[in-house]
Order: C-alpha cells, then sequence, then structure tokens
C-alpha cells in the first residue's frame, strides 16, 4: 500500500491531487466520484456581482489554450447559499478562491467567507484578466505583500497565495507571500498571452488577452516551484500543465507537496482519475512508500547555485 | 441537485464504422459505441476528441450534436459539416479508426404530456440536431410538421429521415426564393389556421429563430431552440460557452453546455 497522503499545513490531504480554480465545478461528479480527489477548489469570486468578459473566450493554440473568462461572480451570498453547501456533502477539504481589486477589498472577502466548511482560501493575486492590462498584485513582492498581510490580518483561516508567471521576481514575491503569513503557495496561475486570426485580423479573445495554460506552461511553472522551494518553508502546490502522473511526480520532485489540474481536465475529464492510479503505480514500482518522501528530491547537487536561482528577464 | 442522483457523462472509445460524404461538405459519421453512453436525450450533444491531421491540432474538443442513435445496435451516429480544422480532421476518420468522444452532454429537447402537435423547423445541419426529436416524437405517436430549409434542393439533409417520420415534410430553398422570412411566415399562418400546433422546434438560424419569437409570441405558443457557442469543458466548469437570454426583464448570462444547449425561444436572443 502506497501511502499517498501529503499535508498543506494543518490540511490532510487523502492524495496531492486536487483540480484547478476556474476549471472545476460539481458538474464533474457527473463524470466521477469527486470524493476521491485530494480536495475541491471552487472557482474565484468577488464580493462585486461580475459578468465576465466579452465572447469568445477561449482559443487553442498548439496544446495550449488561451481563456479570458474573467472572474463572472454572483458574489459572496450566492457563494454560501448556493456553491459552499454542495461541497459540505464530500469528506474533502475545500477550498474557496478569492479575487478582489485591493488589499482591503481582499480582506473584506476573506472575512466574509471565514465559515465552516471553507477549510482554506486561496488568493488569487495572479489573475490576469481583472485588471487593466492584466497587471495582478503577484507581479510584485510590494503589493503581494499587503494583500497578504491584511488577508492574514483578518482570518484565522490558511491563506494559499496563488503566484503568477508573469513577473521578473518570483523569488522575492514568493519570500513576501511567505513573510507576511500565507500557509502555502499555488505555484501558478496562467501566463498572459494573445493571438490573431489571419483571415480576419481580429485578436481570437473577445477580450484581446487572455492566460495561457496546457502543457506548454509546464516547464515554466516547474521553473518557478523549483526556485520557491529554495526559499521559502511553506508547502508549494504546482499547477500549470500538468496532464499525466509523470507530471506529477516530476512537479513532486521540484519541491510541491501537492498539484492541481486544470486545463487537461477539458480534454479528459477522467484525467485525475488516471493520474492517481499513475502515481500509485510509480510509487509502488519504484519502492517509494511514501509519496511525501519524493518532495524536492530533485538531484541538482552538481549545479551551481548561481544557475539554480537565476531569474530570466522578462 | 443530489449528488447521487447524477445523470452519468461517459469518456468512451469507439471504433468508426463508416464516415461518408453526403454531400459537398457535409458528412455522416457511424460510430460503435459501449451503451452505457447512449441514454441520450435528442437535442444533447457529444464532445469529440479531434485526431491530429496533417501535423494541425485541435487541443480542444468539438461539440456535435447526437443525429441519431440505438442503444441496441450500439451505434452514436453525427452529421457535421467541414468547417474548420477540427471537422476536417474528423472527416479523414477511417473505418475501424477508434475515436473518442464524451457524453451525452447538456439538456435536450422537452416534449410535454400534452404536445399533439409539433413543428420542427431547421436550417442545413440544423436538422441534424432535430433529427432524433423526429424520431423520438414519431415513436410517440405526435403528429410531426418537419420544414426543412436550404440553400438549394442538392442542399437538403435528412429529408429522407424525416419523410419516414412524418407525411408532411414541407422543403424550402434560396435557389426558388421560397426559404424567405416573409414565405415561411405565410406557410407557418397557413399551417396554424388548418391545424393546432403546439410546440414549435428550430436549430441554429438567426432569421428563424427572430421569425419563431414573433410567431410563438403573437400566438402564445411555445418553442425550443438548440444554441451553439464555442466550448472547453462542455460540462459546466469553465464558463466559456456563455450566451445572454431574456428573463422577464433581466439579461442572464446562461452556459450553453450546461444550462443548454436547448432553450425556450422566448428567451433566446438573436445575434
Ligand atoms: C451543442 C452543439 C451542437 C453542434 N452540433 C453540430 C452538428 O450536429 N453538426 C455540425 O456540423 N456542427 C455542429 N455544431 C457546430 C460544431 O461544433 C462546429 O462546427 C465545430 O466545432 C467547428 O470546429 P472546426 O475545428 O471545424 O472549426 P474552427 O473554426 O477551426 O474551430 C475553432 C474553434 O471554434 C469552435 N467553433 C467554431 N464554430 C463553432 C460553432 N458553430 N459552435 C461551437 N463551436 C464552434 C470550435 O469548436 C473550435 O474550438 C454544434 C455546436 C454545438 C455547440
Ligand atoms: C477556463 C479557465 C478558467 C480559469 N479560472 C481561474 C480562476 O477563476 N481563478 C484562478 O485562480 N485561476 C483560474 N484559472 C487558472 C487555473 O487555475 C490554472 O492556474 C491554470 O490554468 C494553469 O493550470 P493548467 O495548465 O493545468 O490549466 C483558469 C484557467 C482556465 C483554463
Ligand atoms: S464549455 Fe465549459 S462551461 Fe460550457
Amino acid at each position: 500500500m502506497v501511502d499517498l497522503k501529503t499535508n498543506i499545513g494543518d490540511i490532510i490531504l487523502k492524495n496531492p491531487i486536487m483540480p484547478a480554480s476556474g476549471t472545476f465545478s460539481e458538474d464533474l461528479a457527473s463524470v466521477f466520484d469527486i470524493d476521491l480527489l485530494g480536495a475541491h477548489v471552487a472557482k474565484t469570486i468577488t464580493a462585486e456581482i461580475r459578468s465576465g468578459n466579452a465572447t469568445p473566450r477561449v482559443s487553442e493554440s498548439g496544446y495550449n489554450m488561451l481563456n479570458s473568462i474573467g472572474i463572472p461572480s454572483k458574489g459572496i451570498e450566492d457563494f454560501k447559499k448556493n456553491i459552499l453547501p454542495i461541497y459540505k456533502e464530500y469528506n474533502t477539504p475545500f477550498i474557496a478562491s478569492v479575487s478582489a481589486p485591493s488589499a482591503d477589498g481582499f480582506a473584506y472577502i476573506c472575512d466574509k467567507i471565514s465559515v465552516p466548511g471553507v477549510d482554506a482560501i486561496e488568493i488569487n493575486i495572479s489573475c490576469p484578466n481583472i485588471e487593466d492590462d492584466g497587471k495582478a498584485f503577484a507581479m510584485r513582492p510590494n503589493s503581494t505583500f499587503k494583500v497578504i498581510e491584511k488577508v492574514r490580518s483578518i482570518t484565522n483561516i490558511p491563506i494559499w497565495a496563488k503566484l503568477t508567471p508573469n513577473t521578473g521576481e518570483t523569488i522575492e514575491v514568493a519570500k513576501a507571500a511567505q513573510d507576511a503569513g500565507a500557509n502555502a503557495l499555488v505555484v501558478a496561475n496562467t501566463i498572459l498571452a494573445m493571438q490573431i486570426d489571419i483571415k480576419t485580423y481580429k485578436p481570437s479573445l473577445g477580450n484581446i488577452m487572455g492566460g495561457l495554460s496546457g502543457p506548454g506552461l509546464k516547464p515554466i511553472v516547474l521553473r518557478m516551484v523549483y526556485q520557491c522551494s529554495k526559499v521559502v518553508d511553506i508547502p508549494i502546490i504546482g499547477c500549470g500543465g500538468i496532464s499525466n502522473f509523470e507530471d506529477v511526480i516530476e512537479f513532486i520532485l521540484a519541491g510541491s507537496s501537492a498539484v492541481q489540474v486544470g486545463t487537461a481536465t477539458f480534454i479528459n475529464p477522467n484525467v485525475m482519475l488516471s493520474i492517481l492510479s499513475g502515481i500509485k503505480d510509480y510509487c509502488e514500482e519504484n519502492k517509494v512508500s511514501k509519496i511525501s518522501d519524493l518532495i524536492g528530491l530533485v538531484d541538482d547537487k552538481n549545479t551551481p547555485d548561481t544557475v539554480a536561482l537565476m531569474e530570466i528577464d522578462i | 441537485m443530489d449528488n447521487k442522483s447524477r445523470i452519468k457523462i461517459y469518456e468512451v472509445d469507439t471504433e468508426v464504422i463508416s464516415n461518408n460524404y453526403i454531400s459537398n461538405d457535409y458528412k455522416h459519421l457511424v460510430l460503435r459505441a459501449p451503451s452505457r453512453a447512449l441514454d441520450i436525450v435528442p437535442g444533447q450533444f457529444f464532445h469529440l476528441q479531434c485526431p491530429t491531421f496533417e501535423g494541425s491540432i485541435s487541443f480542444l474538443r468539438r461539440p456535435m450534436s447526437v443525429y441519431q442513435f440505438s442503444k441496441k445496435e450500439k451505434q452514436i451516429e453525427f452529421l457535421y459539416k467541414l468547417h474548420g480544422k477540427g471537422t476536417r480532421a474528423i472527416s479523414n476518420l477511417k473505418k475501424n479508426n477508434i475515436f473518442n468522444i464524451v457524453g451525452p452532454l447538456g439538456k435536450g429537447f422537452v416534449i410535454e404530456e400534452n404536445y399533439k402537435n409539433i413543428v420542427l423547423i431547421a436550417r442545413g445541419v440544423g436538422l441534424a440536431t432535430l433529427a432524433p426529436l423526429g424520431n423520438l416524437a414519431f415513436e410517440k405517436g405526435i403528429n410531426l410538421t418537419v420544414i426543412c430549409s436550404a440553400r438549394s434542393k442538392e442542399h437538403l439533409m435528412s429529408i429522407d429521415l424525416f419523410n419516414s417520420l412524418s407525411n408532411k415534410v414541407i422543403t424550402v430553398t434560396d435557389n426558388d426564393g421560397s426559404s424567405s422570412m416573409f414565405n415561411l411566415e405565410l406557410l407557418i399562418n397557413n399551417l396554424m389556421s388548418s391545424q393546432s400546433v403546439d410546440a414549435f422546434f428550430t436549430c441554429g438560424s438567426n432569421r428563424i429563430l427572430k421569425l419563431l419569437k414573433k410567431v410563438c409570441g403573437l400566438n402564445n405558443i411555445p418553442g425550443q431552440i438548440a444554441l451553439e457557442q464555442q466550448m472547453a469543458c462542455g460540462i459546466g466548469m469553465c464558463f466559456c460557452c456563455v450566451r445572454p437570454f431574456e428573463i422577464g426583464d433581466k439579461i442572464i448570462q446562461k452556459r450553453v453546455c450546461n444550462e443548454g444547449p436547448v432553450f425556450r425561444i422566448s428567451e433566446a436572443l438573436p445575434w
């Protein structure tokens, strides 16, 4: 028997596989028993009611997709009344996800949803759509610190900071989130991207720019997880392009304690289940009795520190 | 919704039985599928995984209405228009190829208990979506009128199928001008003066939607329309497939894959 349990701070997950925010809802229960997942992560909500962006909201690029869904949100009361009760029926930790236009806004919504049934709150400071030109708090350490510090002062529920790949300051942002009191890092959200239809000359997304997700994101985010794990002690949840069990093992070796799967579920709605059986088999074949033993085991001893910590110029 | 009583969605490998042209740019795909995936309501759709074709990748699945199905024969059929790279890749499927599909998806057409006379009206490939509804109405002994519209006689589709289900199949074309909205309205009004109509069903055409909104509104007859929108997940998770609907005096965004693809004509908005 392989032990797939993993801890994100005080939260014990029965396995390291959970869905990524915005790519999951209770509708997936029509495909498989979602109680088999390590955690349930809700779509990001905001305090104000929002309708989301213009269509088309998605397009495809090679083995990746672009989305500009935005954050359509029915607000806090709807979340408490209609979303939260659904997940109370399951024996799986439930993670809310929130966004806001300011640090005070984040604190306000986190206060309101610090209620029984919410096991942790993911602080989406990385959504590229919600602010002008895709700017997000997690692009800079200062704005990251301010948001997380404010939220920390208002809630005792564990907070997970969701970082962005759209920064040249990954390490500084990760440290800022930890110093301000985050209990875990989710690494990461989508990369700001765009695409143009050469027949019509029009951007393929109604919103012009959107976030790239899918397998192309994986090596970039894996690099970020690796960098973050060198500088923080809090657990890291890897997220970006994960499509199979090999990807998961790679992320764990790079320093993730758990992972989130997004786009791959759109292509194969059962993918999280196949990943689960894949990592079990991998552990059995490789005599790994506890998956958590693999966290951060990447063998980088012959790599000079200067290269390992180098930041790319964006 | 009670989680235990959820309708099941399956991701299954099917085997291509045939994939033939029925006209220049339309093909008919017949698949052998596990019967567990074939509890289908007319109007529901599947999400098809396009094969890679000549180096071109269609990453997202493509939504396609069920054209015909038989649980007994373990068969499911699609009628599709060659549109872009995804449908072209599907058109390249050969007998015995394995083809992955997800479904059945969405909410289909509803035939209320009191419906005795219904009218199906669609244009082009929209008829594919209405075809299984025709079969169901026939089985239920409901009096069926079918109005098929197309560019020309050659572009009319599924006429044989509909003729086997109804003795009132009316065809109209752009070529002889009979498909004009003026003429369609006349045709529908004549029909309603000679018989009663309990509901209209349509799919796909903006002009027909506008016409039916008027006709249904004036005569206080319900109607249902199957709508399309680009999709990513197909099961309600991503919110990319939303369209606006008028509900009372409010405009509300609904997901075509999940709340639809079949909606009330009174709520659907022309585009
Ligand atoms: C519920 C539903 C049922 C459908 N049933 C049928 C059917 O029975 N027969 C048929 O021929 N077509 C049907 N369509 C339309 C069909 O999905 C598109 O023609 C197809 O996705 C085009 O893909 P492509 O790669 O060839 O075109 P491209 O233009 O290259 O596609 C690019 C992207 O846009 C999407 N897209 C393009 N046109 C449409 C469209 N009209 N609707 C939704 N997404 C679109 C594609 O899925 C893809 O993601 C249906 C659509 C929906 C939503
Ligand atoms: C359609 C779509 C909607 C998303 N919505 C959200 C969201 O509401 N909040 C959020 O934090 N991330 C959102 N994301 C980002 C994902 O959670 C994830 O970080 C990203 O897609 C990378 O993972 P993947 O490559 O496995 O999809 C969304 C992604 C997609 C594709
Ligand atoms: S396609 Fe994802 S919600 Fe409809």
